[in-house]
C-alpha cells in the first residue's frame, strides 16, 4: 500500500509533485494551439488594424467595453440571425489580446462594422438613451476630445516585434493614415486603403477638422467583422472549430 | 491600532510546553486589511450593480461601469481574498509547523505594505484607463512585474517556514496553501507576458493573439478561481473548521485523494469559458470532460469539511462562527455542482453571456469564499489581539444579513439570466426573432434592482462586522486567549488530525 507519509514529510517532494500535477493540463491544452494550421482557418481578407482602428481598439479596451460586449458569434441559428456569420479563429489573429468577452450586458459586437452609419454611432455614443431608450449603457460624450497619437509609431513597432506584419512604410505613414482615415477630404485615403484594404472612412463624428477619440473608436467599431468577405466564403467546407487546415 | 498591536508580544497561542513565539505582527495587519478590502471591494460591487439598474450613475469617465468593474473584481479577489489568504496562510503555517515564520518580522510587515500599495495603485490605474483588458488580469505590465517579485517573496517565506518545521508531517491545510501559491505564480507569469511600447509608458501588448490569447487567458482565469479562490480557501477550511468544531478532520484518506485529484483536474477546465467559440473543438471537449470530473474532488472537500462536525452538530445552533464556516462549505458544494452543470455545452449554450454566470460566480464568492474568510477573521481577531469578542449577537446579525443578501442576489441572477437567454433564442411563428436585444435589457430592470438590494444587505453585514471587530480590538485585554463564546480553547497547536 502506498504511503502518502513519504510525500507529507518532504517539502521538496511535495513541491515537485504539485508542479507536475499543475503543469500537465496547461501544456496539453495550450501548446498544440500554436500549431497554427490546425487552429486557424485559411481565409483571406484579415489584415492588421490601421493606426486609427488600432487606437480605437485601445480606447475600447481603456473604457472596458469588453466588460459588457462580447465579440464572438456562436454557431447558433439565433445568433447568426441576430449578429451575422459565426466568428472564425482567423478573424482574431491580429487581436492582441482577444476581446471575446464573457457577458452580453449589451449586444455582441463581433460583426457590428457597417451595420450602422457613422452618424448613428456618434449619436449613440454621445447619448445611448436618446437612440435606444431601454439602453443602460454609459454615455461617452467625453470621447469628443483630441486624440493623442504621438506614440503611434511605438505601438506599431511593438506589434511588429510581436509578429504583426507592419512594414517600415506603414510605420512611416502612420500619422498621415490617421488623418486620411478620419478626415478623408484632407488626407490621402487612396494610399491608406492600399495599405489597409477597405478601411472604413470618416468623417465619423461630423467634425471636419482634427481627430478625436470618438473618431478612432468608431473607426474600430466600423471595421469589426468586415474583413472576411462572407459572400465568397463557403461554410460547408469548414465546420466550426474543427480541423480545417487540410 | 497597529501601534497597539505592536505593543503586544508576538504570538498569542503559546503553550506551556514550548515557549515558542509566532511572528504575528504582519498577520494582525493582514487581518485588518482583509476587513477593509471587503468593504472597499463590495462597496464598488454594490455601486456597479446600481449602475446597471440606474444607468445615470455613470456620471464620470473614471467611475463608468467599464472602468470601475475591475476595481470591484480586484478589490474583492485580490484585496479581500488576497489579504485573507495571507493572514490565514501565515497564521496556519506557523501553528501547524510549530515554528516561527521564515524571515525577519520587518520583512513580513514590508510585504504587507507593498501588497497594499500595489493593490491601491493598480485600482487607481484602472479608473485612469490603464488596463490589459484581460478579466482578472487587468493590471498593466509594471504592476505585473511588481506582483511577480512580490509573489516570489511570499513563496520563499512560505516554503522557508515549511522547511524549518518542527512537525514531521506537513499538515493538509499547507498542501492546499502551497499548491495555490505555486499555481498563482505559474498562471500569473504565463498569462501576463507582454511587451511595453516603451519603458516610460504604461501601455503594453500581450504576446498572444486571438485563439491562443483566449485559451491562455481562461486557463488563467478559471484557475485563479480554482487555486486562489478554491485551493487557498480549502486550506483555510482545513485549519479553521476543525479548530472551531474542536473535532478531527473527518477523513485523512479523503483529504489525500481529493487534494491530488483537485489540483490535477482543475487546470484542464478553462476551455469551458470558451464553448462554441473559435477555440478548436478538442479543447472545448477536454474542458467539459474535466469540469464534470472536477465535481467529485470538489464534493470530496465539501464532505470532509462538513462531516468534520460529526458529533458537534449542536455547534451550528449555538456558534455563529461555526455556522459561517459550515454554510460556506455548503455553498462550496452547491457552486461546484452548478459549475460542472454549466460547463456542459448544451447548458452553456443557454447560460453563457447571461447573468446566470454572474449569479454562479457570486454564490461561490459571497457564499463560499467570503463566508470562510468571515469565519476565519472572527476566529483570528480575539486570538491575535487577546480580546473577548465584543458581541456574539452581532455575528448572528452579520450572518443573517449576509445570507438573505446572497439569496436575493443569486435568485435574481438565475431568473434574469435564464429569462434573457431564452428570450434571445425565441422565434415568432413566422421564423423571425421575437425580441430585440433592447427588449431583453428592459426586462432585466427589476432583477437588477433586486440584486442591488441583495448587495446592500450583504455589505450591511460587513459594516456590522467592522463595528464588532473594532469594539473587540479596542476592548480590554484578557490574560489568556479564549474563544469568542467564552469557553477555554484546547491546548494543542496542531489541528486535530
Amino acid at each position: 500500500m502506498f504511503n502518502h507519509g513519504i510525500i507529507e514529510k518532504s517539502t521538496p517532494l511535495m513541491l515537485l509533485l504539485i508542479l507536475l500535477s499543475l503543469g500537465i493540463g496547461g501544456m496539453v491544452q495550450i501548446i498544440p494551439l500554436f500549431k497554427v494550421e490546425s487552429t486557424i482557418e485559411p481565409v483571406s481578407g484579415v489584415r492588421p488594424y490601421s493606426p486609427l482602428e488600432l487606437i480605437g481598439r485601445n480606447i475600447y479596451m481603456r473604457e472596458g467595453c469588453y466588460n459588457c460586449h462580447s465579440q464572438q458569434v456562436r454557431p447558433f441559428r439565433d445568433e447568426v440571425d441576430r449578429y451575422g456569420h459565426y466568428s472564425l479563429a482567423a478573424e482574431g489573429v491580429y487581436d492582441y489580446p482577444f476581446l471575446w468577452g464573457s457577458k452580453r450586458t449589451g449586444p455582441d459586437l463581433a460583426r457590428v462594422g457597417g451595420k450602422y452609419s457613422n452618424e448613428w454611432h456618434a449619436a449613440h455614443l454621445r447619448n445611448p438613451q436618446a437612440v435606444l431608450p431601454e439602453s443602460i449603457m454609459p454615455d461617452y460624450a467625453f470621447l469628443e476630445r483630441p486624440l493623442d497619437y504621438d506614440d503611434i509609431e511605438l505601438h506599431l513597432r511593438t506589434l511588429r516585434f510581436i509578429g504583426v506584419p507592419y512594414d517600415d512604410a506603414d510605420i512611416e505613414a502612420a500619422r498621415d493614415d490617421i488623418i486620411a482615415q478620419a478626415q478623408p477630404d484632407t488626407g490621402d485615403s487612396t494610399a491608406l486603403r492600399e495599405r489597409y484594404a477597405d478601411a472604413p472612412l470618416g468623417p465619423f463624428t461630423g467634425h471636419t477638422e482634427g481627430v478625436n477619440e470618438m473618431d478612432a473608436l468608431i473607426a474600430y467599431l466600423q471595421v469589426l467583422g468586415t474583413m472576411v468577405d462572407f459572400t465568397t466564403f463557403d461554410p460547408e467546407t469548414m465546420l466550426q472549430g474543427q480541423e480545417v487546415g487540410r | 491600532m497597529s501601534a497597539q498591536a505592536a505593543a503586544q508580544p508576538a504570538g498569542s497561542m503559546q503553550t506551556e510546553a514550548r515557549p515558542l513565539t509566532y511572528a504575528d505582527d504582519a498577520i494582525r495587519l493582514f487581518t485588518i486589511a482583509t476587513v477593509l478590502w471587503a468593504f472597499i471591494g463590495m462597496a464598488a460591487g454594490v455601486f456597479i450593480a446600481a449602475q446597471l439598474a440606474f444607468p445615470w450613475l455613470n456620471f464620470h469617465e473614471w467611475i463608468n461601469f467599464g472602468r470601475f468593474r475591475p476595481v470591484h473584481t480586484s478589490g474583492v479577489i485580490l484585496g479581500f481574498g488576497g489579504n485573507a489568504l495571507l493572514a490565514t496562510s501565515y497564521y496556519v503555517v506557523q501553528r501547524t509547523c510549530q515554528t516561527r515564520l521564515f524571515g525577519p518580522n520587518w520583512f513580513h510587515i514590508l510585504q504587507f505594505w507593498l501588497f497594499q500599495v500595489v493593490l491601491l495603485s493598480a485600482a487607481g490605474s484602472y479608473v485612469l484607463g490603464f488596463t490589459q483588458s484581460k478579466e482578472y488580469a487587468e493590471p498593466e505590465w509594471i504592476f505585473d512585474i511588481l506582483i511577480t517579485v512580490w509573489w516570489v517573496s511570499y513563496l520563499v517565506v512560505y516554503v522557508g517556514t515549511l522547511v524549518k518545521r518542527k512537525e514531521p508531517h506537513i499538515y493538509v491545510a499547507n498542501w492546499f496553501f502551497l499548491s495555490y501559491i505555486v499555481a498563482v505564480a505559474m498562471l500569473h507569469t504565463v498569462n501576463n507576458i507582454s511587451i511595453p511600447i516603451s519603458l516610460f509608458s504604461m501601455h503594453s501588448y500581450t504576446v498572444y493573439s486571438g485563439v491562443q490569447s483566449a485559451m491562455i487567458q481562461w486557463w488563467y482565469g478559471h484557475n485563479m478561481v480554482g487555486f486562489f479562490l478554491t485551493a487557498g480557501f480549502i486550506g483555510i477550511m482545513y485549519y479553521f473548521v476543525p479548530k472551531q468544531a474542536e473535532r478531527p478532520i473527518y477523513s485523512y484518506r479523503l483529504s489525500i485523494v481529493h487534494f491530488w485529484a483537485l489540483i490535477f483536474l482543475y487546470i484542464w477546465a478553462g476551455p469551458h469559458h470558451l464553448h462554441y467559440t473559435a477555440l478548436p473543438d478538442w479543447a472545448q471537449t477536454l474542458g467539459v470532460v474535466f469540469s464534470v470530473m472536477l465535481w467529485m474532488p470538489s464534493w470530496g472537500g465539501m464532505v470532509n469539511g462538513i462531516m468534520t462536525l460529526s458529533g458537534a452538530w449542536h455547534k451550528l445552533r449555538t456558534d455563529p462562527i461555526m455556522r459561517f464556516l459550515v454554510v460556506a462549505v455548503a455553498f462550496y458544494g452547491m457552486s461546484t455542482f452548478e459549475g460542472p452543470l454549466m460547463s456542459i455545452k448544451e447548458v452553456n449554450a443557454l447560460s453563457h453571456y447571461t447573468d446566470w454566470t454572474v449569479g454562479h460566480v457570486h454564490s461561490g464568492a459571497l457564499g463560499w469564499v467570503a463566508f470562510v474568510a468571515f469565519g476565519a477573521v472572527y476566529y483570528l481577531v480575539p486570538r491575535l489581539w487577546r480580546r473577548t469578542m465584543h458581541s456574539v449577537a452581532l455575528i448572528e446579525v452579520h450572518f443573517w444579513l449576509a445570507s438573505i443578501g446572497i439569496l436575493l442576489y443569486i435568485t435574481a441572477m438565475w431568473v434574469s439570466g435564464i429569462t434573457q437567454g431564452l428570450m434571445w433564442r425565441t422565434y415568432d411563428e413566422n421564423g423571425f426573432l421575437l425580441y430585440t436585444f433592447s427588449d431583453t435589457v428592459a426586462m432585466l430592470h427589476p432583477y437588477y434592482v433586486t440584486r442591488f438590494l441583495g448587495g446592500v444587505l450583504y455589505i450591511a453585514g460587513v459594516v456590522v462586522m467592522m463595528y464588532n471587530l473594532y469594539r473587540t480590538i479596542t476592548g480590554p485585554i484578557i490574560a489568556r486567549t479564549s474563544t469568542p463564546l467564552g469557553s477555554a480553547p484546547k491546548a494543542g497547536l496542531t489541528p486535530a488530525e
